[in-house]
């Protein structure tokens, strides 16, 4: 299996302020990649370095094999990786359709009648199609986390990284949340998720990643990484004498 | 039937002014830039349009073909080689930059076709009129108001049913996102620019065949493009309109009353306009 990201020994700080560390890891293809870590850890940090909002210090970034560190957010977005944010940020201004086909348009080059089948079907994924000509700032909560979503699919990415996407929404919401995530990974896209709702991250990922202070502290199974006295200690704050 | 009369005129040289207006319109939505050098940039396009009637021997309207793409490369090259580097948080830089630019320009026109009054010569569509009893209309104006309402509403169709319209909103809603979802936003804001100026050649050119014009002029033109935009309500095309024509309508009523009440009159109604409503009349509804 290839590597379809892999990072080399990112770091980044603002001021005194670390939020990448030598950080170090590899997503292979078809894989999915749950992240966790305190708040502040250097999650979305993390994100915004491999989606080129933030340029490293020092450190490299791979996709698909080719180095990207020097490529723009825009450049890396064509190529095929896109996001979702954990606080929602449509364009308010325009419709929801009009939202997925800037992505269906702009990221994943699709043209006329084929980029708009290809934002229905999605529409009809993420449970928003009977929205699809509301305003985009006129959204309720779940409905703005559906629409990140969305966004991020309708640009056809290989590599799909969300960030907490979960939270804030109701046991059932997040059932169907899980199933959506579950399908797209099914259909081949790679994806990396951010979540502090652990069950719904444990429901999809294959290996876990563990993240503090920008730096990456324990990587693997799922299970046997969740029930690590480290990680307890850091992300539950159990004090491991306890 | 004189006040009508001036009610009609005043309506189409609201059609120059929502011209001068449209395309600072266009990149203050899409990119909050204050383009100071709008004026000279019109006044550009009229030499430009000069300089090729004289040269290639052609009809000032058909000067637009070669002037408008001209304008239009102008523009993407000068936002991508200067304006998008001044772009930012600040407002200042912009409004600095396009200002010297103006000072630039005039400078430039000055040296080289010198400060004397020119003009472009249309032949009989100068003066030709159509009778509305015992009203007459120039024709001129009239396709001037026609071409207006043409280009205001292609860039509406443009804004709101394509994908480089939806571009636009998307850059000028969210640029960090806009971003991430694939936009070059340097490349847009080339793009936004360029069309800016497209507007701005056909403005200079029936500017230049309605009236004598010097380089010295394009200040006037940029607050004539300003008002009509602020009347109008910013981000409003339609309302740029709207704008254009309410300007138009008090310069020529004013006019009217005092022959020296023309621009004192244009300015008044955009000072009780600002007064009133500061928005704008038809400030563009937010969703």
């Amino acid at each position: 299996m290839t590597d379809v990201l892999r990072l080399e020994n990112l770091s980044k700080a603002f001021g005194a302020v670390i939020v990448a560390d030598q950080l170090s890891f590899a997503v292979a293809t078809g894989e999915a990649v749950g992240v966790i870590g305190p708040n502040g850890a250097g999650k979305t940090s993390m994100f915004n370095l491999i989606t080129g909002t933030l340029r490293p210090d020092s450190g490299h970034v791979h996709f698909n094999g080719r180095n990207i560190t020097a490529t723009d957010a825009a450049q890396r977005s064509r190529s095929g990786m896109a996001r979702s944010f954990q606080v929602p940020q449509p364009f308010s201004g325009l419709t929801v359709f009009e939202n997925a086909m800037v992505a269906a348009t702009q990221a994943a080059g699709l043209r006329g009648h084929k980029a708009e089948q290809h934002c229905l079907s999605i529409l009809e994924q993420t449970e928003l199609l009977n929205k699809a000509n509301v305003m985009a700032g006129g959204l309720t909560l779940l409905e703005r986390k559906r629409l990140e979503l969305t966004r991020a699919l309708c640009a056809r990415p290989h590599l799909l990284l969300l960030d907490e996407i979960a939270g804030g929404l109701t046991d059932a919401e997040c059932g169907s949340l899980i199933n959506t995530i579950k399908s797209i990974h099914r259909n081949g896209v790679t994806i990396i998720w951010i979540e502090h709702v652990v069950h719904a991250l444990l429901a999809v990922v294959d290996r876990l990643l563990v993240i503090n202070f920008g730096q990456k502290i324990a990587e693997g199974n799922p299970q046997a990484i969740m029930q690590s006295p480290q990680v307890q200690e850091i992300y539950l704050g159990i004090d491991a004498d306890a | 039937m004189i006040w009508i009369n001036a009610l009609l005129q005043g309506i189409l040289l609201g059609g120059l002014y929502a011209l001068f207006a449209a395309g600072l319109s266009l990149i203050f939505g899409v990119m909050r830039l204050v383009n100071i050098a709008h004026g000279d940039l019109i006044v550009l396009a009229a030499y430009l349009g000069l300089s090729t009637t004289i040269v290639l021997g052609l009809h000032p309207l058909l000067a637009m073909i070669i002037v408008i793409p001209l304008m239009a490369l102008l523009g993407y090259i000068l936002q991508r080689g200067i304006l998008n580097q001044t772009l930012g948080d600040d407002l200042l830089p912009p409004l600095l930059v396009t200002f010297g630019l103006s000072v630039i320009i005039q400078n430039a026109l000055l040296e080289g076709y010198s400060a004397d009054p020119q003009k472009m010569n249309v032949g009989a569509l100068e003066t030709a009129s159509l009778s509305l009893g015992s009203l007459s209309l120039g024709v001129l104006p009239l396709l001037t108001f026609a071409i207006a309402v043409a280009v205001i509403g292609s860039l509406h169709w443009m804004f709101y049913h394509t994908a480089l319209g939806r571009a636009f909103r998307a850059v000028s809603d969210n640029q960090d996102i806009a971003q991430l979802m694939g936009l070059n936003k340097r490349h847009v804001f080339g793009i936004a620019m360029a069309l800016s100026l497209a507007i701005t050649g056909i403005a200079g050119i029936l500017l230049g065949v309605r009236t004598n014009f010097d380089p010295s002029i394009g200040g006037a033109r940029l607050i004539f493009g300003f008002e009509a935009v602020i009347i109008g309500g910013l981000g409003n095309l339609w309302g740029t309109l709207a704008g254009g024509v309410i300007l138009g309508v008090a310069q020529t009523i004013g006019a009217q009353i005092n022959p020296g009440w023309q621009l004192l009159a244009g300015h008044l109604a955009f000072l009780i306009v600002l007064a009133v409503r500061p928005r704008g009349l038809f400030p563009r509804m937010t969703g």
